[in-house]
Parts: structure tokens; sequence; C-alpha cells
């Protein structure tokens, strides 16, 4: 951690980075994120296993953007979701500089974003046990108890968008649910319009998901939203053999195609 | 409900009309200028309209009038798919098919074979019951 603060401050004083995007210590015992522009102050950031905001998310905006050159502090999943932001053209590799971290408390500044692809794909992710639990019931379940399992999910939602707002692949400047001529997703967090969102959401973010969970961690009602893209994350990778967020290649999941892809329900 | 391209299975269809075969009748086909435009939140609202089954078929893949535009929608059904059934959505009653311009009696037996099963099926009256909270939801919030 030490050597976290004062590679920041180095990068502060040199002028390299204008800010230094990271972990600091909020009220009580929540972390929030942190936007370091003065050397002084980068005393104040830490890194534990409790800082699980993914601050990818603030790589593309135009809040951040606009103080000059980032420097971020990155856990693994961050790492992956500044690989698949570069494969969408968010984020651009000559002005970042990633100082990625790890659950062992190691510092790891990467030269250039092959790097993070080739470090990715050495240490895959692990899912939460809670999380694993779940979908293997969920698998064991039939179509109308998962029906009946997500429905009951989503009565609980009360349309705040807390999902959309903490996952950093929502970076559109306009969200489908915001148009409302032609209105695909009713604004009302009634059940058709609370399941219209959660099915688009999850529809936009197939192949994209890094699998960081903090649609689900944001979630003030508690819903698994989070579970929905890891599932078919699982599926893509049995239909596709893909993974998000391992690779620096420009073409997503969706906006590319193979002749020889396999299904059995086309008649 | 039957989502179709121009340029295959709306011809096929044609030619099944002009080769005077009966098939059918409560099917309502909207033409497409490729299944690559079928977007996932059409068959979203169509459901939620209440249809009871939907039929998506464009032209056979290398067959695409735009080259790749069937390619692209294939995975796009694959991945959409899989996202109803894991939403435990019944994915029987959105049948996808490759018709192209010269299979008018393919196209025939599709929607007959299609309005079979879904009759077997009956309405898909969850769906329904879902949708219904729209309306509700308009009647309260006026």
């Amino acid at each position: 951690m030490n050597k976290l603060k004062e590679r920041a401050k180095e990068l502060l004083t040199s002028g390299t980075v204008q800010v230094v995007v990271g972990y600091e210590k909020g009220t009580g015992e929540r972390i929030r994120p942190a936007f370091i522009t003065r050397p002084e102050d980068a005393d104040r950031l830490v890194f534990d296993a409790g800082c699980h905001h993914n601050l990818a998310l603030y790589l593309y905006k135009h809040e951040t953007k606009h103080l000059g050159k980032i420097a971020v502090v990155a856990p693994p999943f961050v790492l992956r979701s500044i690989l698949i932001l570069t494969t969408e053209f968010q984020i651009e590799e000559n002005r970042l500089i990633v100082l990625g971290v790890t659950p062992g408390d190691e510092l790891i500044e990467f030269g250039s974003f092959s790097e993070i692809e080739t470090w990715v794909n050495q240490h895959p992710v692990e899912m939460k046990e809670k999380d694993r639990e779940i979908l293997k019931q969920l698998s064991a379940m039939n179509s109308g108890e998962r029906w009946k399992f997500w429905q009951n999910e989503f009565l609980k939602c009360i349309k705040c968008f807390a999902c959309r707002g903490a996952c950093p692949m929502c970076s559109c400047f306009r969200c489908t649910v915001d148009y409302n001529n032609p209105q695909w997703i009713s604004v009302g967090s009634h059940q058709l319009g609370n399941f219209d969102w959660h099915l688009m959401r999850a529809m936009h973010l197939a192949g994209r998901c890094s699998v960081c969970g903090q649609c689900g961690e944001a979630c003030p009602m508690d819903i698994p939203v989070h579970l929905l893209s890891f599932q078919l994350n699982e599926d893509i990778l049995r239909m596709f053999g893909s993974r998000a967020g391992l690779t620096l290649k420009k073409e997503s999941l969706l906006s590319s195609f193979k002749p020889s892809d396999v299904e059995n329900f086309i008649r | 409900m039957a989502f179709v391209c121009n340029w295959c299975t709306y011809a096929g269809a044609d030619l099944t009309g002009t080769s005077r075969l009966r098939y059918a009748q409560n099917v309502r086909i909207i033409r497409f200028p490729c299944t690559g435009r079928i977007d996932f939140l059409l068959l979203q609202q169509t459901l939620a309209k209440g249809a009871d089954g939907i039929i998506v078929s464009g032209c056979h893949p290398n067959d695409c009038h735009y080259t790749s535009g069937n390619f692209h929608a294939r995975r796009r059904w694959m991945v959409f798919r899989q996202m109803l059934e894991n939403l435990g959505v019944e994915a029987d009653r959105v049948i996808f098919s490759w018709v192209s311009a010269a299979e008018g009696a393919k196209w025939a037996d599709l929607v007959n074979e299609t309005v079979e099963s879904i009759r077997k099926l009956g309405p898909y009256q969850k769906y329904k019951d879902m949708a219904k909270s729209l309306e509700e939801w308009e009647v309260t919030h006026e």
C-alpha cells in the first residue's frame, strides 16, 4: 500500500499524470472512489479487499478526462474492464497509466495494455462461493421455476438504475431505457417494465461483462442482477469459447461472427 | 407474428401465395430489410403486446443479400434465446428459421407447424399477466 502511495505521489509531482483515480476511506467502514489531483493528498489512498468499486467507470467520463492524463488503481476486475473499454474505443492507451494491485498487496505497473492482456490471462478470475451456489441452483431449475425466481427478484426492483450507474460497460451517453419515442422500455417499476429493463440490460452486456459484480453490489434492493450476466457469460463461453476482458482484439461478440457458429434451434 | 427479411423469406412467402398454397391465416408478416435488422427489443415488445408465438426468418447462411447480416443475426439469436431460457421465458414460442425465396412450400410448412405447436402450448398467459402490470400502472399514474 505504501508503494502505491509513493508511486502516486511521484506521478503527480513529476506531472506525468494530473489525476490518480483510486480508493479512499469514506464514512464509517465504507470505501469510496477517490480522485487525487495533488501530491500531498496521495496519502489518502488505500487498498484492501473492501475496495470493490469498478474504477474503470471513471476513465472515459468527461469529468475525469478533462483533468488530463489519468493514473488508475486497478485490481484485476478493473484490468479486465480496461481491456474491454479499449476494444470499444472508449479508452486511449497513451492517456492512461495503470497501477495494477493484487489482493496480495503487490503493485504492478503495466507498461502497455498488451502486458495487461498477458497478466489477466495468467490470472483467471474466481466467482464468489455464494454466486456459484445460486447459479448452480438456477441451472438445476426448470423453466417455470426460473421464471418464478426472477419474477420474485424483479418485483423488488425500484428502477433506480444503480446497476447501470455502477457498470463501466454502460458507457452510452443515452441509454435505450431513456428513449421515449419510441419507448422501448416502460419507465415505471412495474412487473413488465422491470422485466424488460433487466432483459435488455443483460442483452446489451452480452459478451462484454467483465464479471466484477458491481451491478449486484450497487443494487439497493439486493437483487442479484449480476447473476444474469454471469450466467450468460458461462453460456457464451460454452457456445463461442470466448470470455470478455481477456483480449485486445477489436471484435466484440455480437459485432462479429463466424460462419461456423453452431446452433441447434434454427429450422 | 412473423418477422422476415425482404430478400428471402418475404419473397418465399410471396411464392407460397403465387403457388396457391394454403396455410394458416393467423400469421401477420412484417417485412424487414434483413434479419440483421431484427432487434431483440422488437421480439420483447411483441411478446409484451400479447403475441403467443413469433417466427423469425431470413436467408440461409451465405445467402444474405448484405453478405453477413444473417450471420450477425444468428449470433444474436443464440445469445437471446439463451437469455430467454435463463429468465424462464418459454423459448419454444420463438421459432427461428431459414426460408429462401425458392422455398414457398417450406414457408407454408413452417407457418402450419408453428401455429400447431403454439396452439398446443396455448396462450402465453404468464407473459400476458406480466404485461398487464403496464396497463395497471398507466391507470394509476394518469
